[in-house]
């Protein structure tokens, strides 16, 4: 049988319009060999945790550059709890300053990337805890 | 090795950015069929290669305008100053994401949001503290705001009245560059016809009340910024820029009485030649067509005046100090270009908004350019080089293909309507992503002479308290001001906008009533709707 594609819902919350990364992302993740689902700009918490209901995905991935990633993470992360995906792989990538990454580490969001990061390390590292689950 | 295999691989790495192989050396073979006379010229006279001024920086230097805001308007206020202190010559205003997209502070899609990016200025009061003990009839100010720019140029208005300076007098620009919003930036409100026609409202308002003011800072920076090439920058920036004069135009203006005020606004990144070469042929392109498509007659239409950015999107988190070096070649390319103002970007931006150190060395390297290496010496300094005019031919006939590709697709609004810039600004970031990845890109501290650890550099931090603040404030504005006087002048402002009564006059009422930018941009979004992008990422 043939193994089922790893699937991502890549999301941009908040008013930024800032693409560029979320967009590159989408791209090598595609080309990777796995499902990407782009949300588009501006979204709430609450769209972004209902289309990762409605898609199924296996990881969301967060793209935030507008500084209000404190806000916005942990209401997503909360959203997905109450939607019964606590435990799918939540990962976002934006200008998240060390100390801010690691609260947000605390409280479940897996992994934050910064800026200059390979996307073949986004890539691996989503490989590896798909794998694991 | 071949010879053959030996050439392929020299030709595959002397690449221009718009993908023609370079050669070794340039000669007087490659530029025999420009026309001194016509296609360079001189500095002040068409078709102004050489720059829009016959003194250039002999006359006075760019303007120093570093783009700063964050926090409150009191905290902003406060940057203002000391830059003006350590010698900044313009101001230019940051606006936080609430603002740019038309909210007020306490609404809920502003939450966490509040001056972060930027500083949050939601109403006339806001903008009163901004500038406080700052004459704004001495003063320049640049303000980076689109789809809301009507209403805080009211807010701008409103406070030159408040200090004595009557609306003719100020000085300054709105970014107001929509198009490329939908194209690159993607910090819009309405759909693409009621924002036109909103700009359309501004260049007739301006052109009575507001006369030294910029209307338009048409933007390559954010289309840079977005992942284009240097080509695409330049073209799609003037295809924008063509297409505002065309609706003037279709609105009945006279060219001449609104294309004076038109300004422009470009990156400044890394590739030092090429990017001067994109200047001069921006200049040439605008003039000809200005000259012989649009038929303007005073030659202050035919000036392509612009700002410049050094590109945020070149710098790197790691070793945060590099940036400064590249920061100040990318501002000597700018300068090279003859850029009328410019913003160098800190050394921290990729990590957060500046500090006060790290802006002050920014400003630093400017007036080390502007002071101490001589180029502003004699104008154009490298016109007559081999490869730079033939670079600056190229740029011309690239950006004349993407033109006649636009009108294809029907002219700018169809084609971004289509997704055409979108997609192509796409493809060549993820093209940039992957030659850094492959190493056929290198930047350093990325993919060659990498260190291990992080940065140990201060960071500023914005003050959780400042949202509470900012929507403690507009709470009490709100109890405060004369709510009768507010709604009615809001709802003049409707009656306007389902009508075509020129918008401006209005906001400005509304704005002096203490009406929030919130409330006025609900008022027109009740008109004019929201646009929605389709979500496609390639």
């Amino acid at each position: 049988m043939k193994k089922k594609n790893i699937r991502v819902l890549v999301a941009k919350p908040g008013l930024d319009g800032h693409d560029r990364g979320a967009k590159v992302i989408a791209c090598a993740l595609r080309d990777a060999g796995m499902e990407v689902i782009y949300t588009g700009l501006h979204q709430t918490p609450e769209m972004i945790a209902e289309a990762a209901l409605q898609e199924d995905v296996d990881v969301i991935g967060v793209s935030i550059l507008s500084g209000a990633h404190m806000t916005l993470l942990p209401k997503i992360k909360k959203l997905l709890k109450e939607k019964g995906l606590g435990r799918k792989l939540l990962i976002g990538g934006g200008i998240i300053p060390e100390e801010d990454a690691k609260k947000l580490n605390k409280i479940g969001i897996n992994k934050l990337f910064g800026p200059g990061t390979p996307t073949g390390e986004i890539v691996d590292f989503i490989r590896k805890q798909t794998s694991v689950k | 090795m071949s010879k053959d295999d030996d050439e392929t691989v020299s030709s595959q790495k002397f690449l221009a950015s718009f993908q023609e192989p370079l050669k070794p050396v340039y000669t007087p073979a490659d530029t025999e069929k420009t026309d001194y006379a016509c296609e360079i010229g001189y500095p002040g006279q068409f078709p102004f290669t050489r720059g829009v001024y016959p003194s250039m920086y002999r006359g006075q230097a760019w303007t120093m305008r570093q783009f700063s805001g964050f926090g409150s308007a009191g905290d902003t206020n406060k940057r203002y100053k000391f830059l003006l202190e350590k010698g900044q010559t313009g101001l230019s205003v940051a606006f936080d994401m609430p603002t740019i997209m038309g909210y007020d502070s306490d609404h809920q899609r502003a939450q966490g949001e509040v001056g972060k990016c930027g500083v949050a200025v939601a109403s006339v009061e806001n903008m009163e503290t901004l500038f406080k003990g700052i004459p704004l009839d001495k003063i320049s100010t640049s303000m980076t705001i689109n789809a809301p720019a009507a209403i805080l140029l009211a807010f701008y208005i409103a406070v030159g009245e408040k200090q004595g300076v009557s609306s003719n007098k100020l000085r300054g620009t709105i970014q107001n560059d929509i198009l490329k919003e939908y194209i690159a930036q993607k910090s819009w409100i309405f759909p693409p016809k009621p924002s036109m026609r909103v700009i359309t409202d501004i260049l007739r308002f301006c052109t009575d009340n507001v006369q030294k003011w910029n209307t338009i800072s048409i933007s390559g920076y954010h289309i840079r910024e977005a992942g284009s090439t240097a080509l695409q920058e330049l073209a799609f920036t003037l295809a924008d820029g063509f297409a505002y004069v065309e609706y003037g135009m279709a609105a009945g203006m006279d060219v001449d009485a609104f294309a004076p005020r038109l300004s422009f606004f470009f990156n400044a990144h890394q590739n030092f030649f090429e990017e001067i070469a994109k200047y001069r042929a921006a200049r040439r392109i605008w003039a000809k067509k200005m000259k012989n498509k649009y038929k303007a007659k005073d030659e202050k239409s035919l000036l392509m005046r612009f700002h410049t950015q050094t590109a945020g999107c070149s710098l790197t988190a790691q070793q945060p100090e590099n940036n400064i070096v590249r920061t100040a070649y990318e501002a000597l390319g700018a300068v090279l270009g003859g850029t009328q103002s410019l913003h160098t970007n800190s050394m921290d931006e990729t990590l957060a908004l500046p500090t006060e150190k790290a802006v002050k060395t920014a400003l630093r390297t400017q007036q080390i350019i502007a002071a101490e290496t001589g180029v502003t010496d004699t104008i154009d300094p490298l016109a007559g080089s081999y490869y730079i005019e033939w670079l600056t031919d190229r740029f011309e006939a690239g950006a004349e293909e993407y033109f006649a590709k636009i009108e294809e697709l029907g002219g700018v609004v169809p084609a971004l309507e289509q997704g055409f810039f979108q997609r192509e600004i796409a493809n060549s970031a993820y093209k940039y992503q992957k030659e850094i990845e492959t190493k056929q890109r290198i930047i350093v501290g990325i993919n060659q002479f990498v260190e291990d650890g992080k940065p140990d550099i201060d960071l500023l931090k914005i003050d959780p308290e400042t949202e509470k603040q900012q929507i403690a404030g507009l709470k009490k504005l709100r109890t405060k001001r004369d709510n009768t006087s507010v709604k009615n002048c809001l709802a003049n402002l409707a009656k306007a906008a389902k009508c075509s009564d020129n918008l401006m006059p209005h906001i400005v009422n509304s704005a002096k009533s203490l009406a929030t930018l919130g409330e006025i941009i609900q008022v027109l979004k009740s008109e004019f709707g929201e646009y929605r992008e389709p979500p496609t990422y390639w």
